[in-house]
């Protein structure tokens, strides 16, 4: 395939190349469904693809653009959606079998306004099911598999949402993060990844897994490319009422302007035992490029980091437990046939549609909230919640964003975690506590291992201040773009 | 605690109203006290003056405006309803004779 080939351009080039009439939507939107094709066999990172409605969208962006009317730099630029996030007449199966023939009736409030700027909104991604995992082993649809490397896992649980974007298969997706779900398997497959502020980006639309976690964000290829797409689908939306009334700053252009060099803490419990030395020196080596361009570094403590992971797991699991719920046998999933009374409706089905983790994180979740348990484990949970938040504050009162590693090992292969819940869960050990203070945090690839597997470092920010993260993000990623190199597939 | 008595596996999957197989119970009863027990960490903290936290930026009476909005059409909802009849969801008989 040529280099020329669209797959190959970012979205910001993308963007470029269709204002100045040199490519066209259509032509984008082809070259994407016959990357697909090509490679997708392999990935697997598409759980479907409506190649018809893809085509007509493009062919619609490209009659808007022939009158003049083009609605945003994205207009024709084709976006991928994890399989959670709901666009109209279109499956959402969160990689469930209990929700295997449903149709969205309604858009999200994210696909409603990437719609509205002209976006090619097209493909469902895999994911673990309904979010949970961190390697997309969990999908009742089959895995999917690293780019990089086909024997190994490309994280999750939005691991369709960067394997897509890493393979080349459509330059921009969004994917969903409740404990490390967009950053970490961002890292793992060589991309950017972001998770927003808690309530930038509207959840409306989006199937949950733990209300208070969860948060919609970009993959690209590029810092760039996600400073394009977040400032498109952030913003207040009355339709979700823990959604935040900010104003949204136009990231792409503030991304231009020249900045101070800033000040980047380093929490010393993310840097002991358990990190990959190949992640650790990569790391180190970022940290060198930072002060060669002006930048501090301080050592910070975030005492309560131990605490992370019992906590998320408590919390996600309490919320899990309440949210699913919903997927019942009765409204809108499959119904066991074996039901025979209305709690039968509810046991069977769910017992028959549910995935091994899902129904684990139901179960821990009920026990964690049921009578004599609560104040031990949720209320306490909550409490402890709020240490991690303040440890985080008091360290934002020093540095302008904290710097670690996304994930403490490259990707690892197929099978190494899946039938040990708790291997699994550490490794979400540096991404979990951004989510339980809310804070923004992105993924940026800094380099291959020895054994040619992406690292990704991550960058934490200030609530709301995802202005200046990009722009710390990027001082770094425009000098390196590692996300740029292509893997052979 | 989850030292003293493993997790009655029956009970709480009864509360999440899943229902398991008997590997599947013994399995994640194994996982699950494994899963407890690493909890246990958040027992020997001492969080008794602490404020507990449902949402990072917590926002009181979110309103909307008072003005009426189209839903979602019957038939559009019940679409994805594996049993309906007459705009209705079909449901086996909850109330006994």
């Amino acid at each position: 395939m040529s280099n020329n080939s669209p797959i190959f351009k970012t979205a910001t080039e993308l963007s470029q190349d269709l204002q100045g009439g040199t490519v066209t939507s259509v032509d984008i939107t082809q070259a994407m469904i016959d990357r697909i094709d090509a490679v997708d066999e392999q990935v697997h990172a598409f759980l479907h693809i409506d190649k018809e409605d893809a085509l007509d969208q493009a062919k619609a962006s490209d009659d808007r653009r022939a009158k003049g009317e083009s609605l945003s730099p994205l207009d024709g630029v084709p976006v991928g959606m994890k399989d959670v996030i709901a666009v109209k007449d279109q499956p959402l199966t969160a990689a469930s079998k209990i929700l295997e023939n449903y149709r969205s009736p309604y858009d999200a409030t994210v696909v409603r306004k990437l719609k509205d700027a002209g976006a090619v909104v097209a493909g469902r991604l895999n994911l673990d099911e309904f979010a949970m995992g961190s390697s997309t082993e969990n999908s009742a649809y089959g895995p999917t598999r690293n780019p990089w490397n086909l024997e190994c896992v490309p994280g999750g649980s939005s691991g369709g949402s960067s394997a897509a974007v890493a393979a080349r298969e459509v330059p921009l997706t969004l994917g969903s993060d409740t404990g490390g779900s967009i950053r970490q398997p961002a890292s793992l497959c060589g991309v950017v990844g972001m998770k927003p502020t808690y309530g930038m980006v509207s959840r409306y639309g989006l199937a949950a897994f733990a209300s208070s976690l969860d948060q919609i964000g970009p993959f690209s290829t590029t810092v760039e490319d996600a400073a394009l797409l977040l400032e498109i689908i952030s913003g207040h939306d009355s339709l979700d009422s823990t959604s935040y009334p900010t104003e949204v700053p136009n990231y792409s252009a503030e991304l231009k302007n020249s900045s101070e060099p800033k000040v980047l803490g380093l929490p010393k419990e993310f840097f002991g035992p358990g990190m990959d030395d190949e992640v650790r020196a990569s790391i180190d080596q970022v940290i060198e490029y930072y002060r060669s361009i002006g930048y501090q570094t301080k050592e910070v403590s975030l005492p309560t980091t131990d605490l992370s992971i019992p906590v998320y797991y408590v919390i996600a699991t309490a919320e899990a437990s309440s949210n699913l719920a919903r997927y019942d046998g009765i409204r809108y999933t499959s119904r066991s046939e074996r039901a025979e009374n209305a709690i039968d409706v509810y046991a069977k089905s769910r017992g028959e549609g549910f995935g091994a983790e899902v129904k684990r994180r139901c179960i821990l979740g009920a026990y964690a909230l049921s009578s004599g348990y609560y104040d031990a484990y949720y209320l306490r949970a909550q409490k402890a919640r709020t240490l991690i938040r303040q440890d985080f504050e008091k360290v934002f009162a020093e540095v302008d964003a904290i710097l670690t590693p996304t994930s403490p090992t490259p990707a690892f292969k197929f099978g190494e975690k899946s039938e040990d819940p708790i291997s699994m869960y550490l490794s979400d050990v540096y991404t979990i506590s951004t989510n339980l203070a809310g804070l923004p945090g992105i993924s940026v690839p800094c380099g291959l291992s020895s054994s040619g597997l992406p690292i990704g470092m991550q960058l934490i920010g200030k609530a709301f201040d995802e202005s200046n993260l990009l722009q710390i993000a990027n001082a770094y990623d425009r000098e390196h773009l590692h996300g740029r190199q292509v893997p052979n597939l | 605690m989850s030292d003293e008595t493993p997790m009655d596996i029956d009970y709480v999957a009864n509360l999440a109203r899943i229902e398991l197989s008997d590997e599947e119970k013994s399995t994640y009863q194994k996982q699950l006290g494994d899963v407890l027990k690493y909890f246990d960490k958040l027992q020997q903290l001492d969080v008794e003056k602490v404020e507990p936290t449902a949402h990072a930026f917590p926002r009181h009476n979110v309103w909307d405006k008072d003005e009426p909005r189209t839903g979602l059409p019957v038939k559009e909802a019940l679409k994805n309803a594996p049993q309906s009849r007459q705009d209705q969801v079909v449901v086996p008989k909850v109330i006994e004779e």
